[in-house]
């Protein structure tokens, strides 16, 4: 199981405000999901390398070749408060 | 004297961290353009800003580069490498995660040789691994305007640079040894076409793990010294911080774990954050790219592709120009300079433009603090400089007057000769002056003739300021014994 501590913690590295009722909903669904993994650990694995990735390909590669770019207005438009063509944000501490 | 003998018992700890732009063209996972300078968020796409559902790919040339470095700073080129995400918050980094390496990075276990004044000292390298550079923070002011708010402007268009980090081992035993070891390392990058390493366009950045060793041989706490712009600076702030360090511990008090600043005005370090929070990046690979298998063939074939390195060519400067290891060093430590050098001595005397340009010229170059590629001297006026002093046209100290007017101007060495009147004067005009300075000198000469050497040294100095130091002294005195028969 997961601790209420840990939830927070969890939370608060993904900067996610959680209501006290939302943490105990995730401790349980997160549990859940740590329990399915405990389950996987009771197989004897220590001859599979771990696998990050479900496919057999390795080495995709793009050429070191430019491609269409986006305009500057295009690009600033998802940005709520532009400043001097810059993206603006709030103080960072 | 019990001082000293305590601070000898001191012992730096130093290893160094760098980060290297890769001289790609384009960005580490997506195809907008590296530039320099351009105007803001001018250089992007989804994938640099990190919007939703975009799938980054790699940069092969970067792939290539990175095992290249490896290669040169003798690294192992591993046959399997894994990109992984490295999480954190900063408003310069869009996707809340920057793509990077952790356990399975492209190059393990190298090490360079560092020439320093106290000899070679050999620097492990721990790891070389790829990554993406952060969007650049144009902090409120920086941007030229006043501005109301407190808060921070992001441009976009450094972020997904491709960046290459290498750590080294903590072998660096000094200070100096620590900016040898960045001149090295910044050499050989430069001399393999891996990245351009100018730190004023922050293609190269060095942070420093700093510490003094305990009494009984283990690691003391050790400081992080970031953002050191120039290797200078790299020096002086680790000079800095181990005095920092050594006044704690006399005083019996505790090195604090923190991350300093080098402030250059104040020669001091000061600490950002007294109090670090603990990181915590939960590293995991990054599922939107696909694990790297580089064959054997494949790195060797990068290796065969590999340039001169500076230490072969130091090698090659010893062998094939009769250099000294040290006039050797200096040049090749710079590849411009190098080819400067090459130039010059295919059509000078090879060690008469080694003593030139690791002297004369490199003291004109450091004393206005510019490269040899922004340097008025061209090989054409070094050569021809040289070639005026072999055949007694301009005395060696005038040749160094004319050096300085080319360095200045631009202007070749023989017009400067001619204009500033700097030719030595030989041949007849010079027994002119001899014979003038004897009719002028009777009582000398005559002790002269008659043996007494005593005035000779007077009679010379006539000579030399008559033709306004612009005669060869030995030329002088020769030409003078002769005349008075002795």
């Amino acid at each position: 199981m997961i601790s209420e501590e840990q939830v927070r913690h969890v939370a608060n590295l993904a900067r996610l405000g959680l209501t006290d009722e939302e943490v105990e909903r995730m401790g349980g669904q997160l549990g859940a999901i740590l329990e399915s993994i405990e389950k996987i650990q009771e197989l004897d694995l220590d001859n599979v390398p771990p696998t990050a990735n479900p496919l057999s390909l390795t080495n995709v590669f793009r050429p070191d070749e430019p491609k269409p770019e986006l305009d500057r207005d295009e690009a600033l438009a998802s940005a709520p408060a532009p400043e001097d063509d810059l993206f603006s944000v709030p103080r960072i501490d | 004297m019990a001082e000293t003998k305590e601070k000898q018992t001191y012992q730096a700890v130093i290893g160094l961290e760098f980060h290297v732009h890769l001289a790609t063209r384009t960005k580490m996972f997506c195809g907008c353009r590296v530039t320099y300078g351009d105007p803001p968020n001018t250089h992007t796409c989804p994938v640099c800003l990190g919007h939703p559902g975009a799938l980054p790919v790699l940069n092969e040339k970067a792939i290539e580069l990175g095992a290249m470095a490896g290669i040169a700073l003798n690294c192992e080129v591993a046959d399997h490498a894994v990109f992984a995400r490295k999480n954190y918050f900063y408003p310069d980094l869009p996707k809340g995660y920057q793509i990077s390496q952790f356990d399975e990075p492209i190059c393990v276990g190298g090490h360079i040789d560092v020439p320093t004044s106290d000899g070679t000292v050999r620097v492990g390298i721990t790891r070389l691994h790829l990554e993406e550079d952060a969007a650049k923070n144009v902090h409120v002011g920086e941007s030229g305007r006043m501005h109301g708010s407190t808060g921070s402007l992001i441009d976009f268009n450094r972020g997904g640079t491709p960046l290459m980090e290498i750590v080294t081992e903590p072998d660096i035993p000094t200070p100096e040894a620590a900016r040898a070891t960045a001149n090295q390392l910044k050499a050989i990058l430069q001399a393999i076409g891996v990245s351009e390493a100018d730190m004023e366009k922050g293609q190269l950045r060095c942070d420093a793990n700093v510490s003094i060793r305990n009494l009984d041989g283990s690691f003391g706490t050790k400081t992080e010294l970031k953002n050191m712009n120039s290797f200078r600076f790299v020096e002086k702030g680790i000079a800095a911080e181990l005095e920092r360090q050594r006044e704690i511990i006399e005083e019996r008090g505790r090195i604090e774990q923190a991350t300093m600043h080098y402030d250059p005005n104040k020669d001091e370090v000061y600490s950002l954050r007294s109090k670090e929070e603990a990181h915590d990046y939960r590293y995991f690979p990054e599922p939107d790219l696909l694990p790297l298998e580089l064959s054997r063939e494949w790195i060797e074939d990068k290796k065969n592709r590999l340039p001169e390195l500076p230490a072969e060519m130091k090698k090659r400067f010893v062998e094939s120009y009769g250099l000294s290891d040290y006039d050797a060093g200096v040049l090749t430590a710079d590849r411009d300079l190098a080819a400067f050098y090459e130039e010059v001595a295919e059509n000078a005397d090879p060690k008469q433009s080694a003593n030139w340009i690791s002297g004369d010229l490199r003291a004109l170059l450091n004393e206005e603090g510019i490269e040899i590629s922004d340097s008025k001297v061209g090989p054409k006026h070094m050569i021809e400089l040289i070639s005026l002093v072999e055949t007694d046209t301009v005395s060696r100290s005038a040749a160094r007057t004319v050096l300085e007017h080319v360095f200045e101007s631009g202007d070749a060495p023989s017009s400067i000769v001619e204009r500033d009147g700097l030719a030595q004067t030989g041949g007849d005009e010079l027994d002119g002056v001899v014979e003038a300075v004897i009719a002028d000198n009777p009582d000398e000469a005559e002790r002269v003739r008659g043996g007494d050497k005593k005035v000779v040294g007077f009679l010379v100095g006539q000579i030399m300021k008559a033709t306004r130091g612009n005669a060869d002294g030995g030329q002088a005195r020769e030409r003078l014994l002769e005349k008075l028969g002795s």
